[in-house]
């Protein structure tokens, strides 16, 4: 289609460039996918998507790059991939933006995550933190307030109160879907809040630490107590489902489920949800994530030009400005830039903006632990090893809240076996 | 056979063997190079693999002796895999044997509307398997929204988290699903194709249903049983997809077969190395099941 | 058959209750394609709502759905072609010349693919890499050729196998090569088993899931790199699934009922007996 308009119009600008987008299938980039041709009509330059699921995205993405196969010449990467390619050479470095461009717009804590040793090697088109959901009707009922910034004991009395399975109401949903970015996402923060750390400065795992049991615990308690029939099948879609059903008293998951949650339209209690800042226990490091899709241009590509010229236009200013235009400003892409923020049209739309944007701000990958650490990342350890890591861990703590092995005994084999994978990786 | 005197007449003994071994080789060429260039190519990459410490996210390789190996079978889980993956491939082969039986027999009968049965019953071997086990997984066994759970509900059953719970149960349920079509129609053809003469006789002689049942059809079926046993066995052995789009091979390992554990190593931990040297167990250990089995099987087949 | 009408009929309804059982999930899922979200994660499960095309409408979309059914098409029909023709020659030897080594060939050929995939993905990616064969059909037509081949080569033998070799004999006798043979004598006789075989086949090759989402890019994908999109998408997506489905499988589920009266004429020639 791209081509057409191309021959038709005669631009005089390209050779037609045909750049491959190698991307995830979330809404925003649906979004992207239809505000293309606003793109092609503007540069010329024709675009092939390829859409995978995340998982499969990343297999792909990597194998490609690794030999060095040149299939895809702009990739979606997330804040985990980044640091990880950026350090092993596989990206080109985002280097002179123009001054319109506006860098200094972007969250700060989103360029972290989206750096190498100071080097930016990915712009962000997605950015979200975690917080906390909960139904002001069922908390009025009860009598109890929730405050601003809960913490985790509270949230745990809390859930104690309005939970009610006779009415099908759970007063706690949780994340319970093993995986490295389902329920380890949001255990690592659980585990960072209780001052626990996955590593620690020698890189030997702290797994058996007293900070992840308790958080273990504690996690498992709660969901066993108040949470949804079959928590271990709960990922996000899962429980975003269930508390647009209605179902759930308090969720403590990404800031992006808030659109869904707010709109008349796919949520039955659009009216009675309230959002405030994911809790805390011993600390406030760490106690809510940060995750930020970014484009980036793997070295194989042969069209680097072109690729930043794409790269610098998804994630303008203008873009955004595209998007509320066409599909209303609820559905702007949230987290990247600071100035949606101060945008009256964007802050009128999505009631919940300032929390989102407060969230975003505090959630820094460089710092993410009481304790130091050698690592980035925020509920994720910015090595190549974490995924197999993280989905073993996630695994195992899916089986002690299933009630197939105690707690304690969860933690020891997740130890055992990520103290395995560092050493057969070389880390120590 | 009848003789004739044409000059090209073939001599008897083994010249003749050899003369049509020899004519016989170009035909049998194309097909038996490029399978071998197919298996045994990779195979040979694959274990130079095996013997280097070879991490896409850090090249370049280098030969760590045999410590991939080591930690192969220092593993636990790799005895966890080989098990999950005997329990997969007996589950489904029972299920398709037992199932793919019944529905065979039922089919055979003659009832208004049997085409159309025939044809839904055959069905799910044309989905592909992505697609069966999203569906399974979504529509069906989704403990909140799901089928099964709602009709749990409805006679008084709290809903079960399939997945969490009964993970390798449900995989075989839904790799079931697909295969017992499959032995449904070999059988229901070989069904169709049994004498029906020697059916007549032995009712005639008083041979009750169950008793025909018994002595003429399945002895009958025990040709076409084997090779559904023998093609089974070879899909479901590398059968990926479904643990892939359900579980991703847990709870912890539940349902990590060993294909599946090669698959982790390969494209979510990138390590090669470490994936060869499963790859290469894995293939070991497949030939010898391969040796046994269709050594079985084939003697069925000549018979 | 003269069994008692009560019996016929219980028999009857015990068969169609299996068929429906069987074929269920798959009418489960063209129902709630017809859903909107909310219609399907709705529970009790809805069976009386207006039907609306939204779910298929968004399912396509920016998709492509013509071009990875398109490659579906070219990539199925393309390996069974090859593979037969690979196999047809090759099937012939082992049928009607059968010696020490015949059993052995058709074994080893089997346990070909006994391979994990999985375990060789690297080597075959690296090899398709270097003589440019990435995402193209022609590489992904090479792989399922290969991967169907010993299936081919084993359901040709056994259909051959039930060919009396008095007709073949008797035409090499009067001096016909085997080339002629094959092309003129066996090939009619063998008809509605070759069919068969490429029926199978092209059912194998289009249900072919892994090697096509690994192995392609933007332009060779088929159907099976179609639906891997859907099964994690973030958001309600049960609808849209289902749409993507019915448009994945429908293809192929509609061509095996047209041809499954043949798929099981030709088997009844052939390996069962």
């Amino acid at each position: 289609m791209g081509g057409l308009a191309l021959g038709c119009l005669g631009i005089a600008a390209a050779h037609a460039t045909t750049l491959t987008i190698a991307t995830v299938n979330n809404p925003d980039m649906l979004q992207m996918q239809k505000l293309s041709p606003q793109f092609t009509k503007e540069t010329g330059i024709k675009l092939n998507w390829v859409v995978l699921p995340e998982n499969t995205l990343r297999q792909r993405v990597t194998t490609d790059i690794a030999t060095n196969s040149g299939n895809f010449d702009i990739v979606t990467v997330g804040s985990y991939e980044v640091p990880i390619w950026g350090k092993a050479g596989w990206l080109a470095p985002v280097k002179n933006l123009p001054a319109n461009y506006d860098a200094k717009d972007l969250f700060p804590t989103v360029r972290k995550g989206l750096s190498y040793k100071g080097t930016l090697y990915a712009l962000p088109f997605y950015a979200e933190s975690s917080a906390t959901y909960y139904r002001k009707d069922l908390f009025k009922a009860a009598g109890i307030a929730m405050p601003a910034h809960p913490t985790y004991t509270e949230i745990a009395k809390f859930a104690a109160k309005i939970n009610d399975p006779s009415k099908g109401i759970y007063g706690m949903c949780l994340r319970g879907l093993p995986g490295w970015g389902e329920n380890m996402a949001f255990f690592t923060t659980l585990v960072n809040t209780f001052g626990g750390r996955w590593f620690n400065m020698k890189w030997q795992p702290r797994i058996d630490s007293p900070a992840w049991k308790k958080a273990a615990n504690f996690y498992v308690n709660l969901e066993k107590k108040y949470g949804p029939p079959n928590v271990t099948s709960n990922g996000f879609t899962e429980n975003l489902a269930l508390f647009s059903q209605g179902k759930c008293g308090m969720w403590i998951d990404s800031t992006v489920a808030a659109g869904t949650l707010w709109d008349p339209k796919t949520s039955k209690v659009a009216n009675e949800v309230g959002m405030v800042s994911a809790p805390v226990a011993v600390t406030p490091h760490g106690a809510h994530w940060l995750w930020a899709w970014a484009l980036a241009m793997p070295k194989t590509s042969r069209h680097k030009a072109a690729d930043m010229k794409f790269l610098e236009w998804a994630t303008s200013k203008a873009y955004l400005k595209l998007v509320g235009n066409t599909f209303g400003w609820v559905q702007v892409p949230p987290g990247t830039r600071i100035s949606t923020y101060s945008n009256p049209d964007y802050i009128k739309a999505a009631p919940f903006a300032s929390k989102v944007k407060e969230a975003i701000l505090s959630a820094d990958p460089n710092n993410p632990t009481l304790k130091k650490v050698p690592y980035t990342g925020v509920q994720f350890v910015a090595i190549p090893q974490f995924e197999g890591i993280g989905t073993e861990v996630g695994q195992q703590l899916a089986a002690a809240l299933a009630g197939q092995k105690s707690v304690d005994a969860a933690l020891a084999q997740a130890q055992n076996a990520t103290a395995r994978t560092m050493k057969e990786a070389g880390y120590h | 056979m009848s003789q004739s005197t044409s000059a090209t007449i073939t001599p008897s003994g083994s010249d003749a063997t050899q003369r049509r071994q020899v004519r016989t080789l170009p035909l049998l060429l194309p097909a038996v190079i490029l399978l071998l260039l197919w298996s045994i190519l990779p195979l040979l990459q694959t274990i130079l693999y095996s013997f280097q410490h070879y991490n896409l996210m850090e090249p370049p390789a280098a030969y760590n002796g045999g410590l991939n190996y080591t930690y192969l079978f220092t593993d636990s889980s790799t005895w966890t895999a080989i098990w999950n993956s005997v329990v997969l491939v007996a589950g489904v082969l029972a299920a398709s044997i037992v199932f793919g039986t019944l529905i065979a027999l039922l089919l055979n009968n003659d009832f208004p509307g049997r085409n159309i049965a025939r044809l839904m019953a055959i069905a799910p071997f044309f989905v592909m398997s992505p697609v069966a086990a999203l569906i399974w997984k979504n529509l069906l066994l989704d403990p909140v929204s799901g089928l099964a759970g709602w009709l749990m509900t409805l006679i008084g059953l709290k809903p079960i988290a399939w997945f969490s719970v009964y993970p390798m149960l449900s995989i075989v349920i839904i790799y079931s699903w697909r295969w017992i079509p499959f032995a449904t129609l070999i059988l229901l053809t070989a069904l169709q194709s049994l004498d029906t003469d020697q059916l007549e006789a032995a009712r005639m002689d008083g041979a009750k249903g169950l008793a025909r049942l018994r002595y003429i059809v399945l002895p009958h079926l025990g040709r076409p049983i084997s090779i559904v046993v023998m093609l089974e066995s070879i899909f479901m052995l590398s059968a990926f997809a479904v643990i892939y789009t359900t579980t991703n091979g847990g709870p912890g390992d539940a349902t990590t077969t060993l294909t599946y554990m090669i698959f982790i190593r390969a494209l979510n931990d990138f390590s090669i190395g470490s994936a060869s040297a499963a790859g290469v167990f894995a293939i070991v250990l497949a030939n010898i099941l391969a040796f046994f089995l269709i050594r079985a099987v084939s003697r069925t087949l000549q018979a | 058959m003269k069994s008692s009408l009560a019996s016929r009929v219980v028999l009857g309804l015990l068969a169609w209750a299996a068929a429906f059982i069987m074929f269920f999930p798959i009418l489960w899922m063209l129902v709630t394609a017809f859903k909107t979200e909310g219609q399907a994660i709705a529970i009790p499960p809805l069976l009386i709502f207006a039907p609306t095309l939204r779910s298929f409408f968004d399912a396509t979309q920016n998709a492509g759905y013509l071009l990875f059914a398109l490659n579906s098409v070219i990539v199925s029909v393309g390996a069974t072609v090859l593979a037969i023709a690979i196999a047809f020659p090759a099937a012939y030897a082992l049928a009607f010349f059968p010696g020490k080594r015949t059993e052995f060939t058709l074994m080893w050929m089997l346990s070909t693919k006994m391979l994990p995939a999985v375990g060789v993905l690297m080597p075959i990616y690296l090899f398709l890499k270097n003589v440019h064969l990435l995402d193209t059909r022609l590489g992904l037509v090479a792989i399922d050729t290969l991967m169907n081949l010993p299936i081919v080569v084993w359901m040709l033998y056994s259909f051959f196998k039930d060919i009396p070799h008095e007709i073949l004999e008797a035409a090499r006798v009067d001096g016909v090569g085997p080339r002629q043979q094959m092309i003129h004598l066996l090939l009619p006789l063998a008809g509605p088993g070759v069919a068969s075989t490429a029926l199978l086949s092209v059912i194998l090759a289009w249900n072919e899931a892994f090697w096509s989402i690994n192995v392609t890019a933007s332009h060779a994908g088929t159907l099976a790199a179609y639906i891997a999109r859907f099964s994690a998408p973030e958001g309600l997506f049960w609808a849209k699934l289902s749409a993507a489905s019915v448009l994945a499988v429908a293809p192929i589920l509609v061509f095996g009922s047209l041809t499954q009266r043949r798929l099981v004429r030709g088997l009844t020639f052939g390996a069962v007996k």
